[in-house]
């Protein structure tokens, strides 16, 4: 075959096989561009302020010159550990919440809502609609110390407080909130991609209803919920808005103490390495929960 | 004399690029490149070269009959329509309109805001701001404002003799008063009624009434806060030490840990108080006295703070001298009768008061907008703080709220 063709034809399969080798690279350079300059290059500065020395100690507003200085890491860890415990904490709480409320719902869209299932899909979808920050004040209303809600819920003596915004209750239901769409969305891709005939073939084989979802929906359904819950949890732990508006002044997360130090007391290397410290954990953290759940079949 | 381009954008960026050039020539034949590569910083950069005149603007009052104004919420007369008629006379008289922005929510937040472009020596898109005095004196030390035109402001001359005498700006050159109050304490009469049976609040003590807890707010203002918190503590607001700020912060944290203080708020303690959540607040005369149905205000027994707001017109704005025919209009003490009248704050203008008989004659004797002798003698102007003291100060006063 090869000797049949004529010379001119292999030169150009030559520059075929080329120009699609090249094309992957090409494909990236978008990305790569975008990450280079509005990822890595902030990151990198980020990192140099976080060790800057202040121009005249104590004074933040004299300025910052380039340094070494790892103590901004220790005097800011030690500060402020108990906003970074209680990030963790809430964004654990919000994410288990959210997991709680979205399986059934993702559930019940996937395997028995028919033809409105688009239509949920859009209701689940619809909150994103409306700010984050209306959305949040709306709570305000909402859960407001004589509204309805608290009032029901007090009257049941539940509430300590006798009220439910200015409290952890309220910045918990609000992280909730605000990141269920993230739980409820991977869930449902998940659930719906399964072979309906394999639960089947489950009670063919004689197991209750229940073994058979414990058996065979839950673990085909676990990248959705490894999914969901990174995506519920890694903005929850970073998040100051619900902390701010929703919570008191004992209720507040790490986010909010670098937005104090960036625009209360203008301390930039104490906010800055505030911010890597967040990073580096939810990375840690987020390593080890994916090592341990097992990823490949998300990829 | 240079000839400068038509378009002022470009005339300014000539001029600004042209002194630049020739300082940093200067600097890089003298100390060579390393240094100016060493030298970048973060912040503080205009601190460092303050021997540098500060850039001036060109302006373009003439050409666009327009006045940028960042200021508080709630600071104007506004009629039942929701018009500001004052605004609208400025309008009718001299042509010019006034973009009157409520975004100047908190001292700090508003300079955070804007702060990269002052060092950078970018124009902010602001012609004037209200900006509280210990706030002022850092906009004019780092020279950031502008010296007002006296032949622009005849009217000067009727800043009333108190605020004449200010550390921060002794011949008041770059700005003039907007309005002056008391931080105080303040609640919502309904509300407080039904909790306590109690018609007002008269002491800080009676603000962590058991039955008050969680209902309570206090000012992110650091200085009103404080400041009401020492004198009821028996120290003075004017003179303290590190020790007595420390013993404020101390007690204003059990408070906050103990649940009775619910949140650490700025201007919005109003909305708060207005949805029922808040009944007693540290609050603002002002926004408490301007609806004497709904709330009620005290200067504690132990003593309130004073404050003043000032109009202050930054670098580079491009509307000076509309700004400062904004001045001059705003200092005719019927306009400033006009506008204390409804915003219940001291007027700082020279005979407001005269004026205040014509324009609304149960006013004259209100002590919120002309205080007398008794009312002054039972507030103090908060300390002046070093810039170490300032730092230090509000880092412990951020932690109260948490953060």
């Amino acid at each position: 075959m090869v000797a049949v063709l004529p010379s001119g034809g292999a030169k150009f399969e030559q520059a075929r096989v080329g120009r699609r080798k090249s094309t992957p690279y090409l494909l990236l350079i978008p990305g790569l561009a975008w990450l280079t300059v509005f990822f890595l290059v902030p990151l990198f500065s980020l990192a140099q302020t976080s060790l800057m020395n202040a121009r005249q100690p104590g004074n933040p507003d004299a300025g910052f010159l380039p340094g070494f200085n790892v103590a901004n890491y220790s005097s800011a860890m030690q500060a402020y550990l108990e906003q970074y415990a209680r990030s963790f904490e809430y964004a654990a709480m919000a994410t288990v919440l959210a997991l709680i409320i979205a399986y059934p719902l993702a559930y019940f869209i996937a395997f028995r809502s028919g033809r409105f299932k688009n239509f949920l899909l859009v209701l689940v979808v619809a909150p994103f609609f409306a700010s984050f920050l209306i959305r949040t004040y709306a709570w305000r209303t909402i859960l407001a110390d004589d509204g309805f809600v608290t009032q029901f819920i007090n009257n049941l003596g539940l509430l300590p407080d006798h009220r439910i915004i200015a409290t952890p209750i309220a910045v918990v239901a609000g992280l909730t909130y605000n990141f269920l769409p993230f739980m409820t969305l991977p869930l449902y891709s998940s659930l719906e991609k399964i072979d309906v005939r394999l639960i089947e073939a489950a009670g063919d084989l004689y197991a209750k209803p229940f073994t058979g979802f414990r058996k065979v929906t839950v673990p085909l359904s676990l990248p959705g919920v490894v999914a969901g819950t990174l995506l519920t949890f890694i903005p929850a732990a970073g998040d100051y808005i619900n902390a701010q508006l929703l919570g008191g002044p004992t209720d507040r997360m790490i986010g909010n103490v670098i937005d104090s130090q960036f625009i209360q007391i203008r301390d930039y290397p104490t906010a800055a390495a505030m911010s890597f410290v967040l990073l580096v954990t939810i990375l840690v953290v987020v390593t080890v929960y994916v090592r341990r759940a097992g990823t490949e079949e998300l990829l | 004399m240079n000839r400068t381009p038509e378009d002022p954008r470009i005339a300014h960026l000539v001029r600004l690029m042209s002194r630049r050039r020739v300082l940093q020539l200067g600097g890089l034949a003298g100390v060579g490149a390393v240094a100016a590569a060493c030298g970048s910083g973060i912040g503080g950069s205009t601190a460092s070269t303050s021997a540098t005149p500060a850039p001036t603007n060109t302006d373009i009052s003439d050409k666009e009959k327009i006045m940028n104004w960042s200021t508080w919420i709630d600071y104007i007369d506004v009629d039942k329509a929701g018009h500001r008629p004052t605004l609208d006379r400025f309008h009718r008289e001299t042509g010019i309109l006034v973009n009157y922005n409520e975004d100047y929510n908190d001292n700090n937040e508003f300079y955070a805001k804007v702060r990269t472009q002052l060092e950078n020596g970018q124009p902010i898109g602001r012609d004037l701001i209200t900006a509280t005095d210990w706030m002022a004196n850092i906009w004019i030390r780092k020279g950031y404002a502008q010296r007002i035109d006296l032949a622009n402001v005849p009217n000067h001359a009727n800043i009333g003799e108190t605020w004449m005498n200010v550390a921060f700006d002794p011949t008041r050159a770059f700005t003039m008063p907007w309005m002056s109050g008391f931080a105080g304490l303040g609640w919502n009469k309904k509300l407080l009624l039904k909790a306590t049976g109690k018609t007002e609040i008269k002491t800080l003590d009676d603000l962590w009434d058991p039955r008050l807890k969680g209902r309570v707010t206090i000012l992110s203002e650091m200085r009103d806060t404080i400041g009401v918190t020492l004198m009821a503590m028996g120290k003075r607001a004017d003179k303290f030490t590190d020790a007595d700020f420390q013993a404020a912060i101390d007690l204003l944290q059990k408070k906050v840990d103990d649940g009775t203080i619910r949140q650490v708020t700025g201007n919005d303690y109003k909305t708060a108080m207005a949805a029922g959540e808040v009944i007693a607040a540290i609050a603002w005369s002002g926004d408490m006295l301007n609806d004497t149905n709904t709330y009620g205000f005290n200067i504690p027994e132990s003593g309130g703070t004073l404050w003043t707001d000032n109009m202050l017109i930054p670098v580079l704005a491009a509307h000076k001298k509309n700004a400062e025919a904004w001045m001059n209009f705003y200092y005719q003490p019927d306009v400033a009768a006009t506008v204390a009248a409804y915003v219940q704050y001291i007027s700082p203008v020279k005979g407001a008061q005269d004026a205040m008989k014509k324009i609304d004659p149960t006013q004259v004797n209100n002590p919120a907008i002309f205080p007398d002798q008794k009312t002054l003698a039972s507030v103090q102007v908060f300390m002046p703080l070093t810039d170490v003291q300032q730092a230090s100060y509000s880092q412990k006063f951020a932690k109260l709220s948490g953060a």
